[in-house]
């Protein structure tokens, strides 16, 4: 659980790195996807790993849910608690929101199933003096982002990412062993202001998209 | 005070049980939680009603004997006491109280609010010990032990295995109970010799009991009664990785 979500961390931080290219315009975001098109062999290598990883993260966490109601067959009637957050309780919730999510993103940007006809812009380009075209990632962004009710969506999902993560990145430190009076409240601290950076990070995109804040661009 | 129990009543392990409510009129605020319950169970006898059956025995805060969940909260609202140290000044006139036992597969319920702790036993018999001969006292000198360390393993033995980090945890997991009883030992040259193999039989222990994994929620280190830190989990974590990855299965 821990080492998988230590993965995926990473995973988040390179998407996030290029999802903010957005903000360099239209030819920064463009380049960098051709640039991912055009190398197959780092593009599937990164899909196939993070699809083990996620493989072993939902895994781990559906045996750690059953062995835990395994270990409590009959439920207190009064249930209280003292120092937990609600993101600890609910890391059951957010993971499978974050879940289904993740499926409509895919079905969204990767294969283009919820607004084909944004999938298929294209942007043209001239290199050397001969005009080709290229997948235009950036106004499929920007047309797909005008939707108030999926602007909702990605918010949304990525608020409850962030609990996710508010969590689980300090967890991890524990889970592994790594505690000690003077990094441990350092690290917790740390652990979820990142959490919430990557959250309003990847939120930024849609609302700036949305707004029109880019749009000149 | 007036106060209204609703209490956990289950007449053997084989009983379905269910929550009773009893109407106790005239507690006094000095009395101790278990005094209180003595009350009842005086009057229910004079009654003709089978007295409520909670563990007990020092009453002294020591033994680790007594435990029960008070309003979801294992040993109650006060923090670092056991349920025979809370007393009924932490209650107001009027309140309703939750009385239930320790909920959890490895602690099956043998009567109302008494459960079978043995599942602690069976866990520290697979590791919780110092493999040496016994004889008369070695010269406490000749085995130096640096101070901070031997403050850590005091610190850890403090544990009395009363149960409530089991009862508290969301996943009924042991994990502060046996990362204390690991760590104490793993923190002294007597005990550190066998640390992995230690650690490893006794989380395996653990596991084969039916007790929970831990999610890092901490609710245990806030009920337990010796304010045993959660760094003890933390160390055996440590201990138990060491030896996944750096000892030879023997």
């Amino acid at each position: 659980m821990a080492l998988s979500g230590l993965l995926l961390v990473g995973f988040l931080l390179g998407h996030l790195a290029g999802n903010l290219l957005v903000f360099k315009g239209r030819q920064a975001m463009n380049d960098y996807a051709e640039f991912l098109k055009n190398s197959p062999e780092l593009l599937w290598t990164a899909r196939i790993g993070l699809l083990l990883i996620f493989a072993v993260h939902l895994l781990t966490g559906i045996r750690l849910q059953l062995v835990s109601r395994g270990a409590r067959p009959v439920a207190y009637h009064k249930k209280g608690h003292l120092v937990s957050s609600s993101a600890s309780r609910s890391m059951l919730l957010t993971g499978a929101v974050v879940l289904v999510y993740l499926l409509f993103h895919l079905a969204h940007f990767t294969l283009g199933l919820v607004s084909p006809e944004d999938f298929q812009l294209t942007e043209q380009v001239i290199r050397d003096g001969v005009a080709s075209s290229r997948p235009d990632v950036y106004g499929m962004m920007l047309a797909g982002f005008q939707h108030d009710w999926l602007v909702a969506l990605y918010v949304l999902g990525m608020i409850l990412l962030g609990m996710h993560l508010s969590h689980g990145i300090a967890s991890l430190f524990q889970s592994l062993g790594i505690r000690h009076a003077r990094y441990t409240p350092m690290i917790e601290i740390s652990a979820k202001i990142l959490a919430w950076l990557l959250a309003a990070g990847f939120i930024m995109v849609p609302l700036s998209l949305r707004s029109g804040l880019l749009e000149a661009a | 005070m007036r106060l209204k129990l609703h209490v956990w009543r289950q007449r053997g392990p084989a009983d379905a049980g269910q929550m009773v409510s009893y109407d106790m009129p005239d507690v006094s605020p000095d009395m101790s939680f278990l005094e209180m319950l003595d009350v009842l169970n005086e009057r229910l006898t004079l009654e003709g009603e089978e007295p409520i059956a909670f563990d007990h025995d020092c009453r002294e805060g020591i033994c680790g004997a007594c435990g029960l969940v008070i309003n979801g909260i294992a040993h109650g609202p006060t923090r670092g006491t056991t349920t025979c140290q809370l007393h009924m000044r932490s209650f107001k006139d009027g309140d309703e109280i939750w009385i239930e036992p320790w909920r959890a597969r490895a602690f099956p319920v043998i009567k109302d609010l008494v459960v079978d702790r043995k599942s602690f036993d069976r866990v520290i018999e697979s590791g919780g010990f110092i493999s040496v001969n016994t004889g008369s006292a070695p010269e406490a000198n000749i085995l130096s032990v640096a101070k901070d360390s031997a403050d850590q393993a005091f610190e850890y033995a403090a544990c009395i295995g009363c149960g409530a980090c089991v009862a508290a945890c969301k996943n009924a997991s042991a994990m502060l109970f046996v990362g204390a009883k690991v760590s104490h030992l793993a923190s002294l040259p007597q005990g550190r010799v066998e640390a992995g193999r230690r650690a490893r039989a006794m989380v395996s222990a653990m596991d084969a009991e039916g007790f929970g994994s831990c999610t890092n929620q901490f609710e245990c280190e806030a009920v337990c009664p010796k304010d045993i830190s959660v760094r003890a989990i933390a160390k055996m974590n440590r201990e138990y990785l060491r030896a996944g990855l750096l000892e030879s299965e023997s």
